[in-house]
């Protein structure tokens, strides 16, 4: 038997172009951003950078025409994984680029293509995703927040957590109980489209651990969404969740989160020779290299229009791993302190890792359910 | 994949599985040279699959013979196939005919001596750990002569055996030539830097484990489903699952980076950096190798543990190959170094520039 169909994927010609297009790119708009904030990786947010790389044409590229350039999966592939791997801020038009849009172009009305695709092709308009709630949190099908039929549209009472920079966004795509009570499960739930201006609404960031304030507690009270803005069809919700989060699970920034903290630590040991250092650097480039090419095997898939759920499960799985890997392989090759204010580029790199990395396997689905998505689809349960 | 490779697999997976089984393998522990089951794989061309058709072999890629070789890995084939594959095709790379029959290889250890007097060269020297030596024909093996890498061909029956075997039980002899006389003197040309047969021995025993690795996970996989504990198989319970989730993403894991390797030696040889594609396998099919033997001894419990049990005879594999050709450790230092020395900016752009 084999469990997973992967094969490895071969680039198509013309993308080293498009490589060196946006390097040049980031060394011009980017050239001065510093190795700590690149540590940062896609959790920073400007609106500003996102508006460019939106000018460029390279957000939504492998959207059809008019909202995008019918590009490739790969090439688009190419593009972020040079973002991710510079340390470009790009939370701000990341979620909505990575799955809202191909959500709606999946499920979504022509009406909500026309009215939304353009402001996230363009860097303009920015989307959180509404799914973890205070009691409903890995039990996703648990969630309360709930929609009532009003006249032509709906209102919406609940409450979500942990959005990713609700704050900064423009909109939220919500997964909401539309019919039916909590025992139904995944039946009676639906995606709304929901202006996060819209009144009834409160956003109030929540301060993380670092003292970053990222995600946000938002609060529904009597909400009205027009008819207009429900994605698909009512009480699918669940299966369109399902086939959202496939588009974010495997991409580069499953393995690239803590990139710009191995960078730093292989400059610490420049001009050097440590044995150690030596073994330790080459294990981790064996995962980077290995990672990349299973993520790529999964784009590559995700092309011919199948769903490699599980496969892309899986990449997050280790990649994760080895995310966390790296700061551990820090401590043990480097006898210095991880230090966020006065510390050299490196101390700083550590210091934000570190901390941040804990968070990797909780956000997108934890490592716990990812191994149980995984067992499904051996069989096993 | 490409049609050439669903042949190989489905050929080598239904051939592999009529030959080999529990008895075959305790039988060849006992340094049974099992000789039916090398008469059928030979006369079905697979260690002439990656020979150039100038010299009566297939001239199938490597990415193509991954098959082969992952699928020898997945059933334990007790015989040297691999060896004898790789020994074939580095001897048709450099334009000479390989002989039919077993042949071995030596490429980790100090080189034989090779001396020339009298316009004719001989061999002295002991090389150890040779896989199957005392089955063998011939012997593929790193020679010096005068401070030059040379390879050669040797008639194995022309050396003195002592008989050793690796944990798992493979023959790993060792042999003794005395002024012998090689069958071929092959000068390292261009497109192979020193050492490269190690490269390609590695190559082979990263794809040999991606298949052990995955024959652990489907062992565990039906033997879960079977084995029942607390009233229910011991599949549905959670602390199972996710121990399996782990292997299984570790056996996708060594077959991608196996796989990578193999399409970069159809690519590019060891003059210009192979080593870093087959560092690469030889890491991750090795750090896989460990944690799906643990997996796979802790799943099944005690029964695993017995002789009786077939697990053994793959995890004891991947235990001896994890180590054969260069470590982890050893492979990490050799890429790790040249990260390094690249400077730290330059890593994602060789990278990308790779692969």
């Amino acid at each position: 038997m084999q469990a997973f169909n992967l094969d490895l994927c071969d680039l198509p010609p013309g993308v080293d172009v498009l490589r060196e297009e946006v390097r040049s790119f980031l060394f011009e708009t980017l050239g001065s951003y510093s190795k700590p904030n690149r540590a940062r990786s896609w959790s920073a947010f400007d609106a500003d950078f996102s508006g460019r790389l939106g000018d460029r044409g390279w957000l939504g590229m492998t959207w059809p025409e008019p909202y995008g350039s019918s590009r490739s999966a790969l090439e688009r592939y190419i593009v972020i994984e040079e973002l991710l791997a510079f340390g470009a801020p790009v939370a701000a038009h990341w979620i909505g680029e990575r799955q809202s849009g191909p959500l709606l172009l999946r499920f979504g009305s022509d009406k909500q293509q026309e009215k939304l695709l353009p402001g996230i092709a363009s860097g303009k308009s920015f989307f959180c995703i509404g799914m973890s709630e205070p009691n409903s949190g890995s039990d996703l099908a648990s969630i309360n927040t709930h929609a009532k039929r009003d006249n032509d549209g709906w209102v919406v009472n609940g409450q979500k957590i942990w959005t990713t920079y609700a704050q900064k966004c423009h909109y939220m795509i919500a997964l909401v109980r539309t019919s039916g009570s909590v025992k139904d499960r995944h039946d009676g739930l639906s995606q709304l489209i929901i202006n996060l201006r819209d009144p009834g609404i409160t956003i109030s960031p929540i301060r993380n651990m670092i003292g970053d304030k990222e995600f946000n507690e938002v609060k529904f009270d009597n909400v009205f969404v027009s008819d207009s803005m429900l994605v698909g069809e009512e009480g699918n919700g669940w299966q369109q969740v399902i086939a959202e989060l496939a588009f974010e699970r495997s991409g580069p920034d499953r393995f690239l989160s803590a990139y710009r903290l191995m960078v730093e630590l292989i400059r610490m040991f420049h001009k050097t020779e440590d044995k150690h250092a030596e073994v330790a650097i080459g294990r981790l480039t064996a995962h980077l290299v290995t990672l990349r090419q299973m993520s790529l095997a999964v784009a590559a898939v995700l092309e011919t229009g199948e769903q490699p759920t599980i496969e892309a499960t899986v990449i997050k799985d280790l990649g994760v791993a080895f995310e966390q890997l790296i700061p551990e392989i820090a401590h043990d090759l480097i006898n210095v302190a991880p230090n966020i204010l006065h510390g050299s580029d490196y101390e700083k790199s550590l210091a934000y890792i570190q901390q941040a990395c804990v968070s990797f396997s909780l956000r997108g689905g934890t490592t716990e359910i990812l191994r149980s998505v995984i067992a499904r689809g051996l069989g096993l349960r | 994949m490409t049609e050439i490779s669903k042949t190989l697999a489905e050929t080598c997976d239904r051939l592999f599985s009529n030959l080999i089984n529990n008895d075959v393998l305790r039988e060849t522990e006992l340094a049974v040279w099992p000789d039916p089951i090398w008469q059928q794989i030979e006369e079905n061309g697979l260690t002439f699959a990656m020979v150039n058709e100038n010299h009566g072999g297939s001239g199938i890629k490597w990415i193509d013979c991954f098959q082969i070789i992952y699928w020898s890995g997945y059933y334990s084939v007790p015989v040297p196939l691999v060896e004898t594959m790789v020994s074939s095709w580095f001897l048709s790379q450099h334009n000479q005919a390989p002989p039919k029959g077993v042949i071995t290889f030596f490429c980790d250890g100090k080189p034989l001596d090779l001396i020339e007097s009298n316009n004719s060269y001989k061999i002295s020297g002991i090389i150890e750990r040779i896989p199957w030596g005392a089955s063998a024909d011939y012997v593929l093996a790193e020679a010096y002569n005068s401070n030059k890498q040379v390879y050669v061909l040797l008639d194995a029956k022309k050396s003195k055996i002592v008989k050793d075997k690796n944990i798992s039980g493979e023959s790993r002899d060792s042999m003794t030539f005395d002024k012998a006389s090689p069958l071929t003197v092959i000068d390292i040309s261009d497109a192979f830097r020193s050492n490269s047969l190690l490269v390609y021995a590695a190559l082979a025993r990263s794809v040999q484990m991606s298949g052990g690795i995955s024959a652990i996970l489907d062992n565990c996989i039906s033997y879960s489903r079977e084995r029942e504990q607390f009233g229910q198989p011991i599949a549905k319970f959670q602390a199972i699952q996710h121990q399996l989730a782990i292997l299984a993403a570790e056996a996708a894991a060594a077959k991608i980076a196996s796989q990578i390797a193999c399409r970069a030696a159809d690519l590019i040889d060891v003059s210009s950096g192979l080593e870093f594609e087959v560092a690469t396998a030889k890491i991750r099919a090795g750090e896989s190798a460990g944690l799906a033997a643990s997996i796979g001894h802790q799943v099944h419990g005690a029964i695993g543990f017995t002789d009786e049990y077939s697990l053994h005879y793959i995890t004891r594999r991947l235990w001896s190959w994890r180590s054969e050709y260069g470590s982890e450790s050893y492979w990490a230092r050799r890429i790790g170094k040249e990260v390094i020395a690249g400077g730290a900016d330059n890593l994602w752009a060789d990278i990308t520039a790779r692969l």
